[in-house]
């Protein structure tokens, strides 16, 4: 992948290389060329990486006090908070650490969708990024299961009777998952060794993820192809290590407010009670990454198409690189998509906030309008747009807005004036 | 494609790819069925209840097959305004004198048939039960009135053992 061959300096270096070429890999990830116009907006695939690893770690050592049993799943969590040397801090990083880890994917995500990263030549890397994410939704409900609260146990019942709503075996396959009548002991135990399978899957998809990633080469902020490595690339290390790191530093101060200062604020009270098959919680509600699904799918008043549409939602960015018409990635220079870019931030945080919501009258109504309205984003406004768009002028390179005084749309603007 | 002849060596594909998959089926099927009920799950299939306490309008709720079951001894009232309910009314036609043999008890799984939350009872617009997670409504013989539920609370198999005693499964 490199443009250069590469030789280890040292005899046994070069001894070892000729055998298993694990130098040259490394050297490869040290000197590969990067754009040198790269945001703060590129720095969370880094600190998802922290974050995998961070929840690889936590986790391993939550497996060794955990007890997956029906009987002594909530006790043994209470065992870790209350006995087990700093089993407190352990797992409020691991509880909040799933939410930082969404916080970031989340913004990689968008990130992607300002710049057009998911365009040709990236489909395959955009595609594998929402297979992880289909990942780390379900790692997530698993793990939310294991403390068998009430919230664990209600939420375990009501995600996996969505499987109910399929037409004619709906009901053995929830048979099936549960390996019983209800959730019970049969299901933690199976979500336990999901739970930890899971993170390795992703730990692979995220080396394909990078190796992906590395065939093209970064997209970045003005959405251009740049020749690599040339005057509009910089070396990965130390470059992009430093600003990585910096960001990461930034991060993990967000996170470290979580874990010390509200290490509960993003979870629910109720989960605090002890799992009771006989008594639904007056709300339920899932964990805050997962509420604009869930507002979708309670927006549709039937059940089978509610659980389409709500899977739909997700499997649609899946195809988003062929449903985007304009070969413009970068949204910097489509002043429409910019526009329609922010509204569908908008929409999505609505439906975050419904979500949370009871869903009747004026809720339900919102939650209706921003289900609509999301589908429009994706299935009618971008395929258009695409084709009707007036877009601004791209730059011969990346250097050139740089050189010319900002990369912004005024800049952009004023060249495109000089061109008329 | 080519048009040339099949050989004896393209049979021997053929044949070896058709064992290899009834193999890998065969050696897949136990690994997907370990995950169904197993022999201890299915043998707690039935439970006896004693309802000798349970006054007209009460209801108790039992764990059976580690679902709640509701049975609640109705009242005339109840029981007048679930049997004048018009079929075309339903979403899930179903007479009452079909759901509940014995017209004051009532039981049914306290299950609803969205999602699988437990309904509250005495709630909702139909005075029967409504469930709080998605807003389904259910009438004074558990059917579905209102909401995203689809199916009315299902009736399990049940049998009075005697005055007292209600076997359900």
């Amino acid at each position: 992948m490199s443009d250069h061959e590469y030789t280890p300096k040292s005899k046994a270096g070069k001894w070892f290389n000729d055998r298993l070429p694990l130098l040259t890999l490394a050297n490869h990830l040290t000197d590969y060329p990067t754009p040198k116009n790269l945001n703060y907006w590129w720095t969370f695939g880094g600190i998802l990486t922290f974050c995998l690893i961070t929840q690889i770690v936590t986790g391993l050592v939550l497996a060794m006090h955990y007890i997956a049993h029906a009987d002594m799943a909530f006790e043994s969590v209470e065992h870790i908070m209350r006995d087990v040397n700093y089993g407190w801090l352990i797992r409020y990083i691991h509880a909040n650490g799933a939410s930082m880890f969404f916080l970031a994917v989340y913004i990689h995500i968008f990130r992607s969708l300002f710049y057009g990263s998911y365009k040709s030549p990236r489909e395959i890397i955009w595609i594998i990024g929402i297979i992880i994410y289909l990942l780390m939704m379900a790692a997530a409900f698993m793990g939310y299961v294991l403390p068998w609260g009430q919230m664990s146990f209600w939420g375990a019942t009501v995600i996996t009777n969505l499987f109910s709503a399929i037409p004619f075996v709906g009901e053995g396959v929830v048979t099936w998952l549960w390996g019983g009548y209800s959730v019970d002991n049969p299901t933690l135990t199976r979500f336990f060794t999901l739970h930890y399978l899971i993170p390795f899957l992703i730990l692979g998809l995220v080396v394909l993820h990078i190796w992906a990633l590395h065939v093209p080469g970064n997209n970045n902020p003005v959405g251009i192809d740049v020749k690599k490595p040339s005057k509009d690339t910089v070396p990965f290390h130390p470059y992009i290590v430093i600003k990585d790191g910096f960001a990461l530093l930034m991060f993990m101060i967000v996170f470290a407010f979580f874990v010390f200062y509200a290490p509960n604020i993003l979870g629910h009270a109720d989960n605090y009670i002890e799992a009771n098959p006989l008594v639904t919680p007056a709300h339920i509600v899932p964990e805050w990454y997962l509420l604009p699904f869930y507002a979708i799918l309670r927006s549709v008043p039937d059940k089978l198409l509610g659980v389409v549409a709500m899977l739909s939602a997700i499997l649609i960015l899946a195809v988003l690189p062929w449903l985007d018409t304009s070969k413009i990635r970068s949204a910097v220079f489509r002043p429409l998509y910019k526009q329609f870019y922010w509204i569908l931030v908008a929409d999505v945080l609505i439906l975050g906030y419904v979500g949370a919501m009871p869903a009747e009258g004026l809720y339900l109504l919102i939650a209706r309008v921003a289900t609509a309205y999301y589908f429009l984003h994706f299935l009618v406004i971008l395929p258009v747009l695409g084709l009707k768009e007036r877009t601004i002028p791209l730059p011969l390179s990346i250097t050139e807005p740089v050189l010319g005084g900002s990369p912004n749309i005024a800049m952009a603007k004023k060249n495109e004036s000089k061109i008329e | 494609m080519s048009d040339k002849k099949p050989e004896r060596r393209d049979f021997l594909f053929t044949a070896t790819y058709a064992v290899g998959a009834v193999g890998a089926a065969a050696v897949v099927w136990p690994l997907v069925d370990q995950m169904n009920p197993d022999a201890s799950v299915k043998a707690l299939a039935s439970t006896e209840v004693d309802v000798s306490s349970l006054k007209p309008g009460n209801t108790i709720t039992v764990l059976w097959r580690g679902k709640p079951v509701f049975i609640r001894r109705r009242t005339q009232e109840e029981i007048d305004v679930a049997r004048s309910v018009k079929m075309e009314d339903l979403i899930h036609p179903e007479k009452d004198e079909d759901r509940a043999k014995n017209p004051e008890w009532l039981v049914m799984l306290g299950v609803c048939t969205h999602l699988g939350c437990v309904p509250l009872n005495d709630k909702g617009d139909y005075d029967g039960w409504f469930c709080p997670c998605h807003g389904s409504h259910y009438d004074t013989s558990g059917r579905i009135r209102k909401g995203p539920a689809p199916w009315n609370m299902e009736v399990p198999k049940y049998e009075f053992v005697n005055a007292n005693t209600i076997k359900i499964g």
